[in-house]
């Protein structure tokens, strides 16, 4: 069990670390943000106190020095700096690693000592000391126990100021609003004790109250505000309520016996009163037994303590019904099945339609459609904002330039845009290769930006956006630009280009994706070894997604990836050729047009049709696979808007739509081009998956060739 | 007159192709399936038949007649799709391979294998593992993660 709760400390750990890098990166641009100076307070917060109650001591007392320096940040003695924030997301790491190691170990504590000696040397600079009470120096602030933060209390104050209070220069108003400093508080002055007109001495406090505070801090802060007129006032103070009890009944105390606990009623005056079956607390007043003041008061109490206990039991459900944590194989697994399940679903389609049966038929159509659902459902579970990994570039960003010298500003959109989970974890190592190399390359040094007359600190942009069935994501950085002749130089040196070929620009960017391209002279810490970018095409193809580089010298480079949503399951539609099934994917279907052999003879021999006006030129599939058994007279041109390029792809035969649960084909058939995958239809036979994309480009390349 | 390399006594499945006995090692076998409808990936070489669904996972066949410069394997009711898993670049890939028959599954001693000869086989004798004698025939053991190495199979397609 323990083990277990270890885990998952860890794990949640391990997601404070990452809230709270993400909220000191936002802090950096907004420093004064107070919503995110509480954030990183409470993420330090929990992770010290969880760490305390499993055991991570290390954790808890290194936490414990940091998050009092932010709780001094949060109370406004300090101000946010570059050098705190520095050090923030140092012991950020620090406890990064101190969860890393193995429990019980020794480990090093070094960095821990410097970071917190670092914070220290922060400390009294910036420390304005406004009160009295705070004189003590801050990093050793008595800790509020962990109990006390855990536990919120409810306490019943009764303050009865001696008569002389006020002569004594204190003001009972002051007081109590202290204690409403200390959290929520309800205050009812009794009156009871004010005499006859003829009795009053005018500089006599003849008024006491009645306060009900619920708060986090212990008795002792309460005692503290008393601290200087306890002496000579009468001040009860009693615990009546706390999260750590737990609540057995649903309402609080009944106002009878809130009166007999304070001792201002009798338990057998309350008894009388009670066989009079009245409104309790009108025949209370209607006998003169309590005052209507101490009716009120107890009724204040009864209301408080209820609003407080609904709170209590309102809060803590809805946050667990907001997320549940499961176990990312579960996910998977729930996928797999339903991948199972759409394919089973698929062959029931087909034998009912088949069968004919009415019934059959109705059936078959109602399980098609909670497959459809349950499909969505299960897919969007695995959904998750890019946003997640956006926050990891910004760290990446402000070291890495650091480290070169350079100032780099990194912008962020579209961080909400949601993409599969399994998605989003292969795209971390293209994106950190590509943001490496804009630092590295493509921002300038600061006074080569200023000499062009540019800003001297340089921008990379990161953001994600939805475009179809796809994601866009796209990486701007205001520097240099690609070198187009020097690349096409080196292309042409290592033979990826000939001399004498004309190649578009996009062509020649593309270049940098080959292996060990570089056209850097040395190499660096960061980049430059070649690698960086051939790990991008290959992380970027294995989630059959495409890179487009545009640039412009001297004023910058703009990579954009574009990314399917899912890895899993597509809507697709099935055509036929020959005997072969084929699977294209329909988010870039327009439509289906008939080709007929007058078609054909018409256009002389040319991959041209004639759709209501427009010119649009297709593949003939069929010769492109060299499938060769006997052509139909009618053939169908599926139409497909491939980059805004209308292609035509011509088939025997459209099928109809189809869910397609995407199959890889492995290792073996990984250079295949045009194919991205398969999937198993009804009959259980294997239908191949196009790439429209990709087949287009093959097929403009041998007609370049060819031509 | 051992291999080096083969130190055990293990068990081999032996097989077809044409009126040939191969063998390989019993444990890189996982199943043996009646055969299925291929699905043909196009632009690929004939050796490489296609894809099959297996329980829901696509497994590529390859038929080893062709592989190993025979005629195409015609399909009879002995024709059968041994599934093995080989190791390629380090990963388990599993795969299948056409072959004509299957026979049985035999022990072969190290000392009963001997080292293939360089000439005479008229096979890439990096396929060969060595040659085994059953019942007083020769049984070439294969080697099969060679025979499906990625240099082997994926080169080939362009």
């Amino acid at each position: 069990m323990m083990e277990e709760a270890i885990a998952t400390y860890r794990e949640e750990a391990g997601e404070l670390l990452a809230e709270l890098e993400t909220s000191l990166l936002d802090l950096e641009e907004t420093p004064d943000d107070n919503d995110l100076i509480n954030r990183v307070f409470r993420a330090m917060h929990t992770i010290k106190g969880s760490g305390a109650m499993f055991g991570f001591d290390e954790i808890a007392s290194f936490t414990h020095e940091v998050e009092t320096v932010f709780d001094m940040v949060r109370n406004g003695k300090m101000t946010v700096t570059k050098r705190l924030l520095d050090l923030t997301l140092k012991s950020r790491d620090h406890i990064s690693y101190l969860l890393s190691c193995p429990m019980g170990e020794e480990v090093d504590r070094s960095v821990g000592d410097e970071i917190i000696a670092g914070l220290r040397q922060l400390v009294p600079q910036q420390d304005t000391p406004q009160k009295g009470s705070n004189e003590v120096p801050a990093l050793h602030l008595p800790p509020v126990s962990e109990d006390e933060l855990a536990n919120e209390c409810t306490w019943r104050i009764r303050f009865r100021p001696a008569p002389n209070v006020l002569m004594c220069g204190t003001n009972p108003i002051s007081l109590i609003n202290e204690l409403r400093g200390l959290g929520t508080a309800h205050v009812v002055a009794q009156f009871d004790e004010i005499p006859q007109l003829d009795a009053l001495v005018a500089e006599n406090c003849y008024i006491y109250w009645d306060i009900i505070l619920t708060t986090t801090r212990g008795e002792d802060a309460i005692k503290d505000v008393f601290i200087f007129v306890e002496d000579d006032c009468d001040i009860r103070i009693e615990l009546i309520d706390s999260s750590g009890l737990i609540d057995k009944e649903d309402g609080y105390k009944k106002l009878g016996d809130i009166l007999v606990e304070r001792g201002d009623l009798s338990p057998i005056e309350m008894q009388k009163v009670l066989m009079l079956q009245k409104r309790f607390g009108e025949l209370l007043v209607e006998q003169g037994i309590v005052s209507p003041e101490k009716v009120q008061s107890a009724l204040v109490e009864q209301q408080h303590v209820k609003s407080v206990r609904k709170e209590r039991s309102e809060a803590p459900p809805q946050e667990a019904a907001a997320s549940i944590r499961v176990p990312a194989e579960r996910l998977d697994q729930l996928i797999n099945l339903v991948g199972e399940m759409v394919t089973v679903q698929a062959h029931l389609s087909q034998v009912s339609q088949a069968g004919g049966d009415a019934t059959f038929i109705a059936i078959s159509e109602e399980v098609e459609r909670l497959t459809n659902e349950l499909r969505d459902t299960a897919l969007n579970i695995r959904m998750l904002p890019i946003g997640s990994t956006f926050s990891k570039f910004k760290r990446l960003v402000r070291d890495l330039s650091s480290e070169l010298g350079k100032e780099i500003e990194m912008e962020t959109f579209g961080a909400e845009t949601e993409l599969d989970k399994t998605v989003i974890e292969k795209l971390n190592d293209p994106l950190v290769h590509i943001i490496r190399n804009c630092i590295d390359h493509g921002i300038e040094m600061p006074e080569v930006r200023k000499a062009a007359g540019k800003a001297s600190h340089g921008t990379v942009s990161l953001g994600a956006e939805h475009s179809g069935d796809s994601v866009l994501v796209t990486i701007r950085d205001d520097g240099g630009g690609l070198d187009r002749d020097r690349i096409r130089a080196k292309a042409i040196e290592r033979g990826l280009l000939s001399a004498t070929a004309e190649v578009p620009d996009k062509e020649i960017y593309a270049q940098i994706f080959a292996p060990g391209f570089s056209t850097a002279e040395k190499v660096t810490s960061v980049s430059g070894r070649g690698v960086g970018m051939d790990v991008v095409k290959r992380g970027i193809d294995s989630l059959r997604g495409s890179i487009g580089v545009d640039s412009v010298r001297g004023t910058g480079t703009t990579i954009t990836l574009k990314i399917p949503l899912t890895l899993a399951i597509i809507d697709s539609l099935l055509v036929k050729i020959g005997k072969d099934h084929f699977v294209l994917p329909l988010a870039s279907v327009e439509e289906c047009v008939e080709l007929t052999r007058e078609d054909i003879r018409g256009a002389h021999g040319r991959n041209l049709a004639n759709v209501r006006g427009a010119i649009i030129p297709y593949i003939p599939l069929r010769e492109h696979f060299k499938i060769t058994d006997q052509r139909p007279d009618i053939e169908q041109i599926v139409i497909a808007d491939i980059h805004g390029t209308k292609v035509g792809f011509v088939v025997d035969h459209v099928v109809g739509e189809h869910q397609t649960v995407i199959k890889s084909l492995g290792k073996m058939y990984r250079d295949v081009k045009g194919v991205s995958g398969a999937t198993i239809l009804g009959d259980g036979t294997v239908a191949l998956i196009l790439d429209m994309g990709v087949l287009l480009q093959s097929i403009e390349k041998l007609e370049h060739i060819g031509g | 007159m051992s291999v080096a390399g083969i130190t055990e006594t293990v068990q081999y499945l032996t097989f077809k192709l044409s009126d040939e006995v191969f063998a390989l090692d019993v444990a890189k076998v996982r199943e043996i399936l009646e055969i299925t409808t291929i699905t043909k990936v196009p632009q690929t070489p004939d050796f490489m038949r296609g894809v099959i669904n297996l329980r829901g996972s696509v497994v590529p066949v390859i038929d080893m007649r062709l592989k190993f410069g025979m005629n195409a394997t015609e399909q009879t009711v002995n024709t059968c799709i041994i599934v093995v898993e080989i190791t390629m670049d380090g990963d388990a890939v599993v795969l299948g391979a056409l072959a004509d028959s299957v026979q049985e599954v035999v022990e072969m001693e190290p000392e009963s294998i001997e080292a293939a000869p360089h000439i005479g086989t008229k096979l890439n004798t990096d396929f060969i593992k060595g040659m085994g004698r059953v019942n007083d025939r020769f049984v070439m053991i294969l080697d099969i993660d060679r025979v499906f190495s990625s240099d082997e199979l994926s080169d080939l397609v362009q």
